[in-house]
């Protein structure tokens, strides 16, 4: 036994960089199942990460900030991604994000104190039943204010 | 005997609904003692109809939709009657939205059932995996040089000049990456393509194995779409079972393994380089280029980089011949195109038709103008890149180049349309919006050119001298055009240019304050 008997966090990343035998080109599925399991990356696992698969702590923060799904702050427990492209900017994406956020009282990625998060996302492959939104894991087509409600509610549970 | 129902599970079908349409079939089936059998299909494409639910009658099968799940029990009572109500649409096949394609690549998307390899091979799959494994390497690459073939990702480049780089290089590892990253605005043939028919995929990439001696591909994966990731991981593993992946595929002697990397929602990482990058697990940053990936590609190693559709298409090409396929398109672009018609849109969806096709009959004939039912603006063609056109060019016929001389391009195959409500100086800086957001940062004209950018169309927007932010605007999408490392900062310049060539009205604003 270690002196200091090392954090649940570090732990998981010990065990998840060992199932991808701790193999620098696994970094990114490594950092997906540890935000899957930890809801986002603390910072403090960096170094560990860093160790797990021969990295330096700066490579492991230089990818963890370059890509937009890893968050390094807990976010809310219900995701919503609202996407803002195109394709659903030309079915009133802006209106309705804007419509949502004022109704929850929020800005984009502020959760709610039912912990609800907002986020802009750019195309879901949805796009001929725009708009689109994600929540949670569920994909909504033809979205607007009652159907983002009903699915947060269901997420929610 | 069993009734057999389809219900599509693809993605954009769920998200209107079709589990829940499934599910209510299902109870209803029950409480009436009904033998039903639900195949969960991919779809059909018909968008605008989903969930569409088919019934496999004595005449074939008939289409429903769309489909509440409210209606599901009456649904089934009515098919049990004899298949008339009131959401029925007579014969799949026969709706003319389906009919009036040339479905290649899509042939057995929303047929079958994604996931069976024995309904793939009756339906013609693994057909042009037995016939590559009879062939030299050298003899592949020729025929999908010959069918003439150009990449499907946006490019446009000879897929079979591609393989044959890769197969004469000597080295001993050699991968075949295929590009799922998809995150173009007004496209969603990839997802579907991977959704209804995975396989096909898996045998295209195959093939490119035994093309040019890569023993290994790599799916890449967009992160968005969870549903595809799961259904192709699902596909690796049942055509493993069956022998035609893995090691010593039917017995030939020959290995190709398959595996699955999720993206991390980083739109630059469909570039093939950065793609690359984050493939080896580090940020999606552009490679310079020379080397190609074709030489130094994967971990340095030679490697076909190729989009999801330009793999699944091989298949057909070696089963049916490189002359087959030939056949259908204009000059330059042969075969078919996976056209997707999206945003403001009545009948919104895929149409797999010959290059050739016009910008007008895709939006009109096919799409019924927009949902909205106000009139046609524009449409940006190929994604957020591409150039949006006017009325005036809905008679072009999407071609390669017949689109490039008109300073336009088809890009992955989108259709994004939009009415009369649209602004599009608005849209231009919503295009420097988007390049300042995905831009992978490693060069200047497309970092800190965005920037400016999106800041003095915004000044257009308050009606800051109009005359001279345009002119700084021209100046500076030709540094960006010109100056960029890749085609992010290089063609954000398309979309913004032509809403100016295009639309000058919707420029010229007065200033803000000046009413007063
Ligand atoms: C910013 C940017 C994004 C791209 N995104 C994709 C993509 O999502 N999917 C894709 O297949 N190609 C994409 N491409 C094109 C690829 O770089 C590459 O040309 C293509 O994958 C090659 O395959 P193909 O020859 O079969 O088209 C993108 C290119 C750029 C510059
Ligand atoms: S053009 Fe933009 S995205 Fe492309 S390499 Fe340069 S900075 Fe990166």
């Amino acid at each position: 036994m270690p002196a200091t008997a090392e954090r649940p966090e570090i732990l998981e990343v010990r065990a998840l960089c060992a199932e991808y035998g701790n193999q620098a080109p696994m970094l990114l599925e490594i950092l997906h199942d540890l935000q899957d399991k930890l809801g986002y990356i603390p910072e403090m696992c960096v170094p560990a990460l860093a160790e797990c698969v021969n990295l330096s702590k700066a490579e492991v923060h230089g990818v963890v900030s370059f890509y937009y799904d890893f968050r390094t702050r807990p976010g809310g427990r219900v995701t919503v991604k609202i996407c803002q492209a195109e394709a659903c900017r030309s079915m009133g994406a802006e209106a309705l994000t804007e419509e949502i956020l004022s109704r929850y009282g929020v800005t984009l990625r502020e959760a709610t104190a039912a912990g609800v998060t907002f986020e802009p996302v750019y195309c879901l492959g949805n796009c001929a039943l725009a708009p689109a939104a994600m929540v949670g894991s569920e994909l909504l087509g033809r979205a607007d204010g009652p159907s983002l409600d009903a699915a947060i509610l269901e997420a929610g549970r | 005997m069993s009734m057999i129902l389809y219900v599509p599970d693809d993605a954009a079908a769920l998200s209107v609904g079709a589990e829940r349409v499934a599910k209510a079939l299902m109870v209803a089936a029950g409480e009436r003692g009904l033998d039903l059998k639900l195949v969960r299909n991919g779809s059909r494409g018909l968008l605008w109809l989903e969930p569409l639910v088919e019934w496999e009658g004595p005449d074939g099968r008939m289409a429903f939709g769309p489909v509440p799940p409210g209606e599901a029990s009456g649904l089934l009572e009515a098919i049990v009657a004899g298949g008339d109500h009131p959401l029925a649409l007579g014969p799949t096949e026969e709706i003319d939205y389906l009919k009036n394609q040339e479905r290649l690549t899509f042939a057995r998307v929303g047929v079958i059932d994604p996931l069976s390899v024995r309904d793939y091979e009756a339906h013609g799959g693994l057909a042009g995996l037995k016939t590559a494994l009879t062939m030299t390497g050298e003899a592949i690459c020729e025929a999908v040089l010959q069918s003439g073939l150009r990449g499907r990702g946006g490019a446009g480049f000879p897929a079979g000049i591609k393989w044959h780089t890769v197969r004469k290089q000597e080295t001993a590892e050699k991968y075949i990456c295929c590009n799922a990253d998809e995150g173009d605005s007004g496209t969603f043939a990839d997802r579907m393509l991977m959704e209804g028919d995975p396989f096909t995929l898996l045998e295209g990439m195959a093939i490119a194995g035994l093309a040019t001696g890569a023993r290994r591909g790599i799916v890449y994966i967009r992160s968005e779409y969870p549903h595809a990731i799961s259904k192709m991981s699902r596909a690796i593993e049942a055509l493993e079972e069956a022998g035609w992946l893995g090691g010593n595929i039917r017995g030939s002697g020959k290995d190709f393994r398959v595996s699955i990397r999720r993206g991390a929602g980083a739109y630059i990482c469909g570039e093939e380089s950065s793609m690359l990058n984050s493939i080896e697990g580090r940020r999606g940053t552009v490679r310079s280029k020379p080397p190609i990936p074709a030489i130094h590609g994967l971990f340095g190693k030679p490697t076909v980089v190729n989009n999801v559709l330009t793999l699944a298409t091989v298949p057909m090409i070696l089963a049916k011949g490189a002359d087959f396929y030939k056949e259908f398109g204009m000059g330059r672009s042969r075969g078919t195109q996976a056209f997707q018609l999206a945003g403001n849109i009545r009948r919104g969806g895929l149409v797999e038709k010959a290059f050739g096709v016009t910008i007008r009959e895709l939006i009109e004939t096919f799409g019924g103008g927009t949902a909205t039912g106000r009139p046609f603006r524009t449409a940006q063609l190929g994604g957020p890149l591409g150039a949006y056109v006017s009325d005036e060019m809905l008679d072009l016929p999407m071609d390669y180049e017949a689109l490039a001389e008109n300073k336009a391009m088809l890009g992955h195959g989108g259709i994004t349309v939009f009415d009369e409500s649209v602004d599009m100086a608005e849209m231009a800086r919503f295009a420097f919006e988007f390049c300042e957001e995905e831009s992978c940062g490693k060069c200047t004209p497309c970092r800190i050119g965005a920037v400016r950018g999106r800041e003095t169309v915004e000044k257009i927007l308050r009606g800051e001298n109009v005359a001279r932010n345009i002119a700084l605007i021209e100046d500076l999408c030709e540094l960006m055009t010109d100056g960029s490392l890749c085609a992010m900062g290089g063609l954000t310049p398309m979309p913004v240019l032509s809403a100016i060539r295009l639309f000058p009205e919707d420029f010229d604003r007065a200033p803000a304050l000046a009413a007063e």
